[in-house]
């Protein structure tokens, strides 16, 4: 199982990385841009959100690109092919959008030095091969002050795919913002390996409410944990999309991805000549992660507390991985006063304080 | 109390959970039986899905979901049949074309039901059965099809193993020659038998579509079609077998994803957890039906061998 999403931020990419002389195009005609999407876009997702930032690039630039795009291409052979397909056909940029096209995006880029391509989730990087990512455990830490402030079991549900560092980050960064608000809130993971199995997802949700979870959110993809919650009358926190159209009593609010920013502006810059490869993880404040709407029956002292802390992550002055913060065991991970380094950030393998459930040793 | 409570909770998912796997394994061996082998109960699964999730949603009527859901299964059967049945093809390359035939065709017709999202069933409390303590609430308060699924195995058992016709139809699937010749109408029953079984994964898919998530996405059956296909193996084509199978596989999940939130330190990998119902259901179900001569007594002679009936 390839797992897509993983972040290692290895070392920042090789200083002074120079301008990619793109394919030269016919004056006046369109720049071409393909789109690899490891799922179906569907209505609400990971796939979704790119395309969502697909449209939104489409819509801003509009006669001056041409986009394409391809869904459902597995993180096999299948990908390489796909991408090659793209990079022949005269597309200038190529953005693939899954963990696992990786080692097949750096070995087509090789092939293709004129073709610009940009990696999300990745970690290799090449002299046309950039990466982009962006800071999910933000998202989850906003979520996890409203999750600690609406309980009143003090058990929070949280259904995960894979454990990898990604999905740890938002973790505890959930159980973290949670118990800031309510130290005696606690949060019970459930481990379904699998990013997409809607039966599954919703078992797991129904099991941690049968157990006193009373407010449940997931990182995987389908919407089925929200519409469980909805069924049950108990809270949930949707994830990549807003997801109260599922379950509009149930949605607390839902931790989002925004790309279209970030697409505008690399497109811009290959139709200027002036794209560089480059290592963009991105939070609040470069307008890639947000929060959905607050329900209303979220009370006023929290939407107070969370505007105030989303005002710092966009300013850049609160980092959720801030010491003291100290693992299951007791043991301590970060001194007070100081705030964890990407690379360390990058190779989360704990749970911290707050999480009841045990994470398995390697 | 709260013990009882959560005990009979978590009976009811398991039973909820095994249920599709139930229906479409049932469906399965009926087909199987009759000497054919579809593999397709993924696509035929996924057609049942869309069609279930569409009907109910425009109808909402769950009833009509579960026809819908069953003739489209049965549809897409159809095609199995008139390849694999009237034209011989062969039946394992058949089924696979048809698994990923159904569920791409799934894909394509759900696309405009993808965002919308349906009620769930209520649950019909059985009278007076309901009231039991513990066992009650774990058996008896679920919607309708869930009591179905149980009148569906004492009709299989009943058909196959006190009936004339089922006697007919596991002799085709023994031998369509020597059926044949005793003037049985080997094509015919096979065509039924296939009918059936994709019938009953369309059901199957509608339960999931309809009762279990219940949400319309690509690629929500999950490979639970493939799971029902290993069922009626593992259970050497058994009705009973299956129903304790599928049980299993159901008890097995919820009771993993149970461990897993109860915040008990235990070091288990969850890729293990994750596994468990998987090898518990092949294991149990390899232990009880471990008799190479029963293993041989049940099993259709005939089955995945194309016949044509010579003049």
């Amino acid at each position: 199982m390839t797992s897509r999403r993983i972040v290692i931020q290895s070392a920042a990419l090789a200083a002074g990385a120079s301008l990619v002389p793109l394919a030269a195009r016919a004056q006046g005609s369109p720049i071409k841009v393909g789109y690899v999407y490891v799922s179906p876009i569907g209505d609400a997702g990971w796939t979704f959100q790119h395309d969502l930032g697909r449209r939104e690039m489409e819509k801003a630039l509009g006669a001056k690109v041409q986009t394409r795009f391809i869904e459902s291409v597995s993180e096999g052979a299948d990908a390489e092919r796909v991408i090659r397909e793209l990079a022949q056909s005269g597309h200038s940029v190529i953005f693939g959008t899954s963990f696992g096209y990786m080692n097949f995006m750096e070995r087509v880029a090789k092939q293709f030095p004129k073709v610009a391509f940009v990696h999300a989730t990745g970690y290799k990087r090449g002299p046309n091969l950039g990466t982009y990512n962006a800071r999910f455990y933000e998202g989850r830490y906003l979520t996890g002050l409203v999750a600690g402030r609406m309980t009143q079991s003090n058990i929070l549900g949280y259904v995960a795919a894979f454990p990898i560092p990604e999905v740890l980050q938002g973790i505890n960064a959930f159980t973290m913002a949670a118990r800031s608000i309510n130290p005696k809130a606690e949060v019970r993971v459930v481990w379904v390996n699998s990013w997409y199995d809607p039966g599954k997802e919703r078992d797991a949700a129904n099991t941690l409410m049968a157990q006193g979870a009373d407010v449940v959110t997931h990182h995987t993809d389908s919407t089925a944990v929200v519409q469980a919650a909805q069924e049950r009358g108990r809270y949930a926190i949707g994830y990549h999309s807003d997801m109260s159209k599922y379950g509009a009593k149930a949605h607390l609010t839902a931790a989002t991805h925004h790309w279209g920013a970030y697409y505008i502006r690399t497109i811009n810059e290959a139709i200027a000549g002036t794209w560089k490869p480059g290592n963009l993880w991105g939070g609040f404040k470069e307008g890639m992660v947000k929060l959905a709407p607050l329900n209303p029956a979220v009370p006023a002292d929290v939407r107070e507390r969370i505007a105030r802390i989303e005002a710092d992550l966009t300013a850049g002055k609160f980092h959720p991985f801030s010491g003291p913060i100290v693992d299951q065991d007791g043991k301590e991970r970060l001194a007070a006063g100081q705030t964890m380094n990407d690379e360390v950030l990058g190779n989360m393998d704990y749970y911290v304080q707050g999480v009841a459930s045990r994470l398995p040793k390697k | 109390m709260a013990g009882l409570d959560l005990a009979s909770a978590l009976i009811a998912a398991a039973i909820f959970a095994g249920t599709p796997l139930l229906i479409v394994a049932l469906g399965e061996l009926i087909t199987e039986r009759s000497g054919v082998l579809n593999l397709g109960a993924e696509g035929m699964m996924a057609l049942g899905a869309i069609a279930g999730f569409a009907a109910a949603y425009l109808s909402g009527s769950a009833s009509v979901a579960v026809i819908a859901g069953a003739l489209a299964g049965a549809a897409c059967a159809s095609i199995f049949g008139v390849l694999a049945i009237s034209l011989l093809a062969n039946q394992v390359a058949c089924g696979l074309a048809l698994s990923i035939f159904g569920v791409g065709l799934a894909a394509f017709v759900g696309k405009p039901y993808e965002s919308l999202a349906l009620t769930a069933v209520p649950a019909w409390p059985v009278p007076l059965l309901a009231d039991i303590p513990l066992m009650g609430p774990a058996l008896f308060q679920h919607p309708p099809i869930v009591y179905l699924s149980w009148l569906l195995l004492a009709g299989v058992i009943y058909f196959l193993h006190h009936s004339r016709p089922g006697l007919i139809l596991r002799a085709i699937g023994e031998s369509p020659a020597v059926a044949h010749q005793s003037g049985y109408p080997v094509i015919r029953v096979r065509y039924l038998a296939t009918l059936f079984g994709g019938a009953m994964a369309g059901v199957g898919g509608a339960f999931l579509s309809v009762f279990y998530t219940p949400l319309w996405a690509e690629g929500m059956v999950a490979g639970r079609g493939w799971i029902a296909l290993a069922l009626v193996v593992f259970a050497t084509w058994r009705p009973a077998r299956v129903l304790l199978g599928a049980y299993l596989f159901g008890g097995m999940l919820i009771a993993q994803l149970f461990v897993q939130g109860s915040g008990v330190n235990w070091d288990i990998p969850s890729q293990w957890l994750s596994a468990l119902p998987y090898m518990t259901t092949i294991l149990v179900l390899v232990m009880i039906s471990r008799r190479p001569s029963l293993i041989r007594l049940n099993s259709p002679v005939s089955l995945g061998q194309p016949y044509r009936p010579d003049a």
